[in-house]
């Protein structure tokens, strides 16, 4: 650190700490405190406090563009509780990265009126810094903030997308869609050995239609899938394999071992039904 | 022949392979693949992609669309520096692995596509280039 950064940052310091209720109170007034702090203005104030505060021991430390120094994890985690609301209320991250960026006006405004003396290029230049540096914060919480959303969406989603059906006394069926990774296959195998239970199946089909594409991962998912209906005592066919899935399991020189197959979710059901002892004749 | 556009994507995740798909599929229809065609490409690169990220831990791949007077095909590079194969026909064979997988990876990748090159060694990482070409365009 040169001297002339230094001594930006000390000033930089020495204004947060003098003008802490200034401060505050302007930041109060901004979307990004206003929108999460409705209960009172007093409370968004109260929180606009902390952030200046934590932005002092920033200053103090003094390097005032390293995202890694541990005087930011105060700055860090207020700033979390702010943008967590804001994106509950559906702000997306761009709007949240606007409203964090707004926080630099002020202090930039205020230190090129307030500081009148040679420290004031070194002051701005360390001012404008930290700030940058708080927006920085801003976007890297967001950013994780929106793949923490992904994450919960995905689960939902890989939930929602396994129903298991009941197709006839003591035969049930999971159509599968999209891709099958692992964490889909554990649920799957999850939800269907649950429903064979409740269901006292006897049979169970996996239908594979809406799978794109099988590899040897999703091959071995659906064996383990196979062997797992079958520790329960039930017996798996799987259906819905079509010509280019064929052909592509064949080159791949995966072998399915005994597991029942059939082209069509109709031919496994006629299969299961021959299986618990039912037949229903065509027409 | 002649080659164009050139296409780059990281495979660092599990995600990232299913972009490798998309990608490898979209390419597939481009250079006028059948559905079957398609399917076997795609499921080349699924594994190959796969091994980038789980033996190399993590690469490229590269998609080249080829052109030639018999018609369009497509080249996919996958590239990393991880540890290398010291043993390529072994880890070609099929049942051989490494890992918890089935074995068939690398030898059914092969078996999926017209044209397979590996270029790898213990520390060397490792680069495996294949081409496909739909049935009409296959003849030179």
């Amino acid at each position: 650190m040169t001297v002339a950064e230094s001594s930006g940052a000390a000033a930089v310091a020495e204004f947060l700490r003098a003008r802490r209720e200034q401060l505050a109170q302007q930041w109060a007034d901004l979307a990004l405190f206003r929108a999460v702090y409705t209960s009172g203005r007093d409370i968004a104030v109260n929180a606009a406090h902390g952030l200046v505060d934590a932005l002092t021991e920033v200053a103090r430390d003094g390097r005032m563009d390293d995202v890694t120094v541990p005087a930011l994890d105060q700055v860090r985690a207020l700033l979390a509780q702010v943008i967590a609301a804001r994106s509950q209320a559906g702000a997306g991250p761009l709007q949240v990265a606007g409203e964090v960026a707004e926080l630099k006006r002020p202090v930039i405004a205020m230190v090129g009126r307030e500081l009148a003396d040679v420290n004031r290029g070194a002051a701005l230049i360390a001012a404008t810094d930290l700030m940058g540096t708080v927006r920085l914060v801003g976007m890297e919480i967001s950013l994780s903030d929106e793949g923490a959303i992904v994450a919960r969406q995905r689960q939902q989603l890989s939930e929602i997308a396994t129903p298991v059906l009941k197709l006839w006394d003591r035969v049930v069926a999971v159509p599968l869609i999209g891709t099958l990774d692992s964490a889909r296959t554990q649920v799957v195998m999850e939800t269907l050995l649950e429903a064979i239970v409740d269901e006292r199946a006897t049979v169970a089909i996996l239908d594979i239609t809406g799978v794109p594409l099988v590899d040897t991962v999703v091959a071995q998912h659906l064996m383990k899938t196979a062997l797992a209906v079958r520790l329960m005592g039930a017996r798996c066919v799987v259906s819905g394999i079509r010509p280019q899935i064929a052909q592509t399991i064949v080159q791949l020189g995966i072998d399915l071992g005994d597991i029942t197959t059939r082209a069509t979710l109709a031919d496994a059901l006629e299969w299961a039904l021959a299986q618990v002892g039912t037949s229903v004749g065509r027409a | 022949m002649t080659t164009a556009a050139v296409m780059s994507l990281p495979i660092t995740s599990d995600l990232e392979i299913a972009g490798v798909r998309q990608a490898v599929r979209e390419a597939a229809v481009a250079a006028g693949f059948s559905l079957v065609e398609q399917t076997k490409v795609v499921t080349a690169a699924s594994e190959l992609a796969r091994n980038t990220l789980v033996h190399g831990g993590g690469g490229r791949l590269e998609i080249t669309m080829l052109e030639r007077p018999q018609g369009k095909g497509i080249r996919l590079r996958f590239r990393d520096e991880g540890p290398g194969i010291a043993d390529v026909e072994t880890a070609l064979s099929d049942g051989y692995t490494t890992g918890h997988g089935l074995g068939l990876g690398l030898g059914g990748a092969r078996r999926l596509v017209q044209e397979f090159a590996i270029d790898t060694g213990p520390g060397r990482g490792t680069t495996v280039t294949v081409t496909a070409w739909p049935r009409g365009a296959r003849r030179v």
